[in-house]
Order: C-alpha cells, then structure tokens, then sequence
C-alpha cells in the first residue's frame, strides 16, 4: 500500500517535470478560478462591511413638542421597543441635545454667543430610533404618524431623509442579488473550463490509460498519479493565488481607504487568511482532483 | 489452461466500413506450458484472437476459458488479475510513450508490487538479455523500432507470467535478432512457461518443431503437433 502510494507520488511528479507546459496550464486555470472563488469572497465581505456599515449609521428621530413631559416621551419609547423591527430607541431629553450640540460646536464663537441670547432652550426632546433593516423604517415611521400620537409629536424626520433611506435600501437589495447571480455564473464557467483543461490532458494520455490497463494496471494505480497532479496542481494553484491577493490587498487597500475611510481591505483579507486559503485550497485541490476522476473515468472501462 | 470453444468474432460494420468476420467457430485447447504457433496470412485473425484472450475484445459467439476463468465475463474491476499473469508482446508494442525503456519495463514490476530491490535487480537484467543494456534511459522515441521491439518483449517477461502471448515479435528483427528472441522464447518455455506465438515468418515455424495452428480467413484449417508452415 505505502509502496504503491509512494510509486503514484513519484510518477505523477516525474509527469510534472516531463509536460511542463501541459502542467502550467493546468495550475494556471485552476489559479484563475481559485482567484474568482476568492474575488467573489473577499466582494461579498467588502460590500456586505459598507452595507452594515450605512445600515449602522442610518436613524430616524422623532422629536416632541415642547409641553411634551418627560414621562410621556418614555412611554412613547417603550411602546416602541415593543415593535419587533426597532433595534434600539434612545432617548435624548432637552438638555443632553443642548449640551451635545455645545460639545460639538463649542470652538464656535458666534454659535454659543447666539445660543447664549436665546437663554432658553431651543432644542426639543428627542427619541432617536435605530431599526435592524433599512426596509423597516417606512413601518416605524407609520406607527409614529398615528393620530394618537399627535399632539406629542412634533416631527418625524423620516421625511427628510426618505430617499436616503430607501435608496441604501435598493441598492443593497440589488447588491446581495446581482452579487449572487453573478457569484453562480462565475463558479460554473471556473468549474466548466477548468474540467475541460484537464479532460483534455486527460484525453492526451488515453493511449497510455489503455496500455496501463492492457497490462494489468488496477484503476486505482492508473488513477493515482492524474489525482495526485490534480492535487499538486490545485496546491499550487492555491498558493500562487494567496500570495497573488495578498500583493492585491496590501497595494489596492489604501486606495479604496481613500473612498472609505472605514474599510481595510488588508484587513479583510489578514481576518479572513485561514478561510481564505481554505477556499482557495478546496477551489484547486477539489477541482483538479473532482475534474481528473470524472474525465479518466470513461478510459478505464476496457 | 486455455481453452476456446466455438468462438467466432465480428467487427461490426460502421461508418461506411464493412462488417468482418475476424474469427469463425475457432476451437482449440491449450495446455500448460505448452510452446503453440498461430501462423496464417496477415488479416487471418491471429492478433484478434491474442485480443480476446486478453479481454481486449469481446467475442461475438463462444466461450474463452483461462485457468478456468470465463474471460468474457469478467468484470472490469477483474481483469488487471487475468492480466496479470499474462505477458504480451504487441504487434504494435504498445509501450508507455512518455517513459525511458528502463521505466516501461519496471511499471509491470511495479503493476504487480514487487520491491523496489526487485526491480532494481530485474530490470537491467532482462535489459541485457534482450541486449538493451545501453539503452535503458532512452525515451521510446529516441529507440528503433527494433529496440522498441525488444523493451516490448523483455517487458512480456519481466514478470514471469504464467503465459507469453507474442504477437508478430520478429517483425522488426534483423535475422540476427530473430534467432535471439526465438531461442529466448524457447528457453522460457522449458523453464515452465506457455508461449503463444503469432507469426508469418517460414523459416521459424519450420525450425521450431512445435505445435502449429493455421488460420484462414478466420478459421482453423490445420492444427498438428510437430507442424509446419504450410499455406
Ligand atoms: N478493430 C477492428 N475493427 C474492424 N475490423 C478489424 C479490427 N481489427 C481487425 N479487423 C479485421 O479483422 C481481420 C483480422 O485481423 P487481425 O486479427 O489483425 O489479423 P492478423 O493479426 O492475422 O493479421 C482483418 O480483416 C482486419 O481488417
Ligand atoms: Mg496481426
């Protein structure tokens, strides 16, 4: 058993020296596809972090009128934290508005001066309201326009900010479909014209398969060395393609920093290493070796 | 050990090509260790019946026995074992392209597991029967088709199989080389293997004294113990 492995090992290396030029082509398919598997991978993280990322930021606020008492702005809160779609409610009284808008603007002379002048407070109470899908705000923002509601609220700035909401909204949705439509589009052309690289290699030895079984090979001993140069072929593959993306992410990363500033695509991809590899190993390994089984198999029947 | 019974081999017709008879009711018997020549015009049948004994091909009608295995009906997965105790010599060689003469002759070894000390030992050994010994790391292609030849037949033997199937193996050989190969086939027979040997070569036959079948046009027209190359 150990010899025979070891026997496959040493052919299918000696094939590798001696077809070079067959050998490279086939580990250049198979980084090309394991480079799609890691493309679509490493896209889907990228826009599902600048997605979580708007959703993250998206709120609506809803501020009450002046005689509004504090009791009856929490009860508002909690009526709302009943909904299933809210994430978080919090509120903000008259006075942390005030002195969050002096944090903010405190270096301003002319601001604090005039805030000074209107002595009382000009802010309003506010509950600022985060749901856990952009889709859900129409709904929030509904139960908030209730006529029970009325002489409570002054405004909901949903309004305002409706088109920005909903456009986040499509757009994701158009982004999570097209990313996986395209994602099986992709995987099945790898996978197709990876298979027919190596069936074409495959079909190259056909005469030599049919000698091998003329006398007496077993198809495993047959078998051996195309599997074992699928697989060197996908480790190689795998790892071209790692150190390929790594170079990739290292000098685009601070490019696309410049258009988001939150996204480090060095980092995805340094979080991301083992599952990374991972795919890219099964990209190559299993397709070299899942193509070079099905393609012989059709040889080894005589 | 061997034995046919009323086999009879058509190729289909296909493709605008004829259907041919290749082999008609064929019957014969062969016994351990037996030395038998299949002589006969070329197109009589001789490969195609070295063909179904290897399961190479199938018969249309008839039984083929070997060691008391129903050689058409084995399986796939089985055939490496019938295989394996049988040595051929290909009409067209049928050596690995991409291997050195040295490493076609030692994939049988290897096909059947013996131990790297084994191969080591062997492989230069039949090499220097068959006078080969210089060649050993020469790719096929770098060979004649009369060293091409010889790796067919010392790969036939390097494993000692119970039975040599020798399909034309002269065909390439100088007069020189001819007697070598013939008296090697010999010598192999008396030390316990069958030999079954195609050939149109005269001069052979009628030296040899051994066991004849002729074919004509697919059949057996003549079977005698000590025979000669009558056509
Ligand atoms: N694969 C094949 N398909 C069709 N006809 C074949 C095939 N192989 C051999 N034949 C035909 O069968 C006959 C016998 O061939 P063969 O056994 O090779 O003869 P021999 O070896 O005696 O010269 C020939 O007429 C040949 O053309
Ligand atoms: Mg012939």
């Amino acid at each position: 058993m150990l010899v025979a492995l070891k026997r496959i090992l040493k052919s299918s290396w000696v094939g590798f020296r001696r077809d070079g030029e067959l050998a490279l082509a086939t580990v250049f398919i198979l980084v090309i596809a394991a480079s799609l598997v890691t493309a679509l991978f490493l896209s889907r993280e990228v826009s599902q972090f600048l997605i979580s990322n708007l959703q993250e930021k998206m709120d609506i606020s809803v501020y009450f009128k002046e005689n509004a008492t504090e009791e009856e702005v929490l009860n508002v809160k909690d009526e709302l934290l009943k909904m299933s779609e809210i994430k978080e409610v919090k509120y903000v009284s008259e006075n942390q508005a005030l002195e969050s808008f002096i944090e903010r603007h405190k270096e301003n002379q002319i601001l604090m001066e005039s805030l000074e002048e209107v002595g009382d407070s000009p802010f309003l109470a506010s509950l600022n309201i985060k749901a856990w899908k952009t889709s859900q705000y129409g709904t929030i923002s509904a139960f908030l326009e209730h006529p029970s509601f009325e002489n409570l609220i002054e405004k909901v700035d949903y309004f305002q900010r409706k088109s920005v909401i909903e456009r986040v909204f499509s757009l994701t949705a158009a982004i999570s479909k097209t990313g996986i439509l395209l994602s099986l589009a992709v995987v099945i052309v790898a996978v197709l014209v990876t298979f027919n690289t190596i069936r074409l290699a495959i079909y190259n030895s056909r005469e030599e398969i049919k000698i091998q079984r003329l006398v007496g090979a077993s198809n495993w001993f047959i078998r051996g060395p195309f599997l074992a140069q699928g697989a060197i072929s996908g480790i190689a593959a795998a790892l071209i393609c790692l150190l390929a993306f790594a170079l990739i992410c290292w000098t685009a990363g601070p490019k696309l920093e410049f258009f988001f500033p939150d996204l480090s695509l060095f980092n995805v991809f340094t979080k991301n290493l083992g599952f990374i590899f991972s795919i890219q190993f099964l990209a190559g390994v299993g397709l070299g070796v899942i193509s070079s089984l099905i393609a012989i198999r059709r040889y080894l029947k005589a | 050990m061997i034995k046919f019974q009323s086999v009879t081999k058509i190729y289909p017709a296909h493709a605008g090509a004829l259907m041919i008879v290749a082999l008609e009711d064929v019957s014969f018997e062969l016994s351990s260790k037996e030395f038998v020549s299949i002589v006969g015009r070329s197109g009589a049948g001789k490969t195609t019946l070295l063909k179904l004994l290897l399961a190479e091909e199938k018969p249309t009608r008839g039984q083929i026995f070997f060691d008391g295995l129903d050689v058409p009906q084995l399986k796939p997965e089985r055939l490496p074992q019938l295989r394996r105790k049988i040595g051929a010599v290909f009409q067209d060689y049928r050596l690995l392209p991409t291997k050195t003469a040295y490493e076609n002759i030692a994939y049988i070894m290897e096909v059947i597991g013996s131990s790297d000390e084994e191969i080591a030992r062997d492989v230069p050994e039949v090499l220097e029967i068959v006078g080969l010994e210089n060649r050993a790391n020469n790719f096929l292609a770098e060979l004649s088709g009369g060293e091409r030849q010889r790796v067919a037949i010392a790969r036939s033997l390097i494993h000692r199989p119970e039975v040599i199937l020798a399909d034309e193996p002269t065909g390439n050989l100088d007069p020189y080389h001819t007697l070598d190969i013939i008296r090697l086939l010999l010598k192999i027979q008396e030390m316990g293997t069958t030999v079954i040997l195609a050939t149109h070569n005269k001069d052979i036959i009628n030296r040899l004294g051994k066991r004849v079948i002729t074919l004509e046009k697919g059949r057996v027209i003549r079977d005698e113990e000590r025979g000669r190359f009558i056509l």
